[in-house]
């Protein structure tokens, strides 16, 4: 007869994901520990953890790819514009050398508020790489994108970034952008290497420097709107 | 062998409707039609002729299959060829896809009487490359603010770059008798004023026919059929049907 194969129990890591939750300063979940509301606390703390950059408290290259995906999505349906920013801290590696990388930190973490602070609550922020940045800005419209740009690498240039006792450097960002193709499905794959060919130009022109994918030009303008609207009498639909 | 492309600015204005079943009404009236599923991707006709195609226009592209083995035939009498969602990577018009595409153009030439090309929303380069194969651009408009705006930036975009003078509209979605004259005579105006300056000939938008707000177009895309098949006397099919006919003896 064969033995009955015992009852698997399931091997929750707990006490190595507390561990985890507690290092990273987000606060512990509530409720009688163990209980089902403290154990959904648990999985929620630690998705937020896994979407988190250790460093800057950004999106991570993961919750940065899912955010592009449904973003480009959402755009071939909808046709709203959004622009994708990425960015490089330019000379950052002699940051590093110079300063040792506790300074480098300090740096990553600077730019990475400075970004925060120049951008609105709904756009993503994400450290996709080493002094590698990207930012998502759903519903911007192709005539804000440079505006937008040019604000967040003004940032970045004012802020003074303390590197050691009494000394202050500043830094600078190139920053390539591109808006998503309206209408038409793509990839995300796609959108990020268009945004990266301008970060490439702007490095290459000299950094400190802004460069958006030129759009097309919008086709109407308000006075052709005017006129395409002035007599005609629009039914309320539904 | 005709080919017309159908094009809208906006998305959602009933564009795929208005290919399938025109292509219907065609079939019907003997003429041998082909519907290209030109939206890259993103096209809902195998969704609204309720097909899974096993092999599509990808597969063509990609050499795994001919071109014969991936037009389907519809119920209807028509044919549809589509992209298939491995497109999604043909979202920019590379050399490679405009000689793909080309090739399948020439190869279907001698077999059909009229191919409708569904393109796909907006005036991407997919799009305007998509059009530049067809000799006639059918605009699908319904009247809406954003559908009137962006239909106006695709003839504008389209008379300038591709030196198109003729577009034949169809109004979908009418609510009152008259209002595709409305439509029509309201774009002209503005092409009159801020288009025609600028070239050499005048561009003439014709008006094929008014599509009227029909629940039975609802019922129809619900149960996944053709409103040609499924109630050929409905206000909106008997429209379709007088545009099919314009349609012959452009």
């Amino acid at each position: 007869m064969d033995p009955t194969p015992p009852k698997p129990t399931p091997k929750l890591q707990l006490e190595r994901a507390l561990q985890l939750l507690g290092h990273s300063g987000l606060p512990m979940p509530e409720g009688e520990p163990g209980s089902d509301g403290w154990l959904q606390g648990v999985v929620d703390a630690l998705v937020e953890l896994s979407s988190r950059d250790a460093l800057t408290g950004l999106a991570n290259r993961r919750a940065f790819d899912l955010a592009l995906a449904r973003e480009i999505d959402r755009v071939a349906r909808s046709g709203e514009p959004a622009l994708l920013l990425t960015l490089d801290i330019d000379h950052f590696k002699r940051v590093n050398d110079t300063w040792g990388h506790n300074a480098g930190d300090g740096v990553l973490r600077a730019v990475a508020t400075a970004l925060i602070d120049s951008v609105r609550p709904m756009d993503l922020v994400a450290r996709v790489g080493g002094e590698e940045f990207a930012i998502i800005l759903p519903n911007c419209a192709a005539a804000f994108g440079e505006t937008v740009a040019e604000r967040v690498r003004r940032r970045v240039e004012r802020m003074p970034v303390p590197v050691a006792p009494g000394q202050q450097i500043s830094c600078t960002v190139s920053i390539g952008g591109a808006f998503a193709p309206q209408w038409v499905r793509s990839t995300a794959a796609l959108w990020v290497e268009r945004a990266d060919q301008q970060l490439y130009l702007a490095k290459a022109q000299g950094r400190n420097l802004v460069r958006l994918e030129p759009t097309a030009v919008s086709v109407v303008s308000n006075e052709e709107r005017r006129l395409l609207f002035e007599t005609f009498q629009f039914q309320d639909h539904e | 062998m005709t080919i017309t492309a159908v094009t809208s600015g906006k998305g959602g204005v009933g564009k795929t409707f208005v290919s399938a079943n025109l292509a219907a009404a065609l079939a019907r009236n003997g003429r041998r039609v082909l519907v290209l599923d030109a939206d890259l991707g993103l096209a809902n006709l195998d969704v609204m002729l309720n097909l899974f195609p096993k092999i599509t226009l990808h597969d063509v592209f990609t050499g795994k299959h001919s071109l014969p083995e991936a037009i389907v035939s519809v119920s209807s009498g028509f044919w549809v060829l589509l992209a298939g969602s491995g497109m999604v990577e043909y979202s920019r018009m590379t050399l490679e896809i405009r000689e793909q595409l080309q090739k399948v153009i020439t190869e279907i030439e001698p077999r059909f009487d009229h191919v409708l090309l569904d393109t796909g929303a907006g005036i991407s380069d997919v799009v305007l490359y998509t059009v530049s194969l067809a000799r006639d651009v059918l605009v699908v408009v319904t009247p809406e603010p954003t559908s009137l705006t962006d239909a106006y930036a695709t003839i504008k975009v389209l008379a300038q770059t591709q030196g198109r003078r003729r577009f034949d509209l169809v109004v979908n979605q009418t609510r009152k008798p008259g209002e595709g004259r409305a439509v029509r005579q309201q774009l002209q105006q503005v092409v009159d004023r801020y288009v025609n300056p600028g070239l050499d000939a005048p561009v003439r938008l014709e008006l094929l026919g008014d599509v009227p707000s029909d629940s039975a177009v609802r019922e129809s895309v619900q149960r996944r059929q053709l409103l040609q098949e499924l109630m050929p006397g409905s206000p909106a099919s008997v429209a379709l049907s007088a545009v099919a006919g314009k349609l012959m003896d452009l």
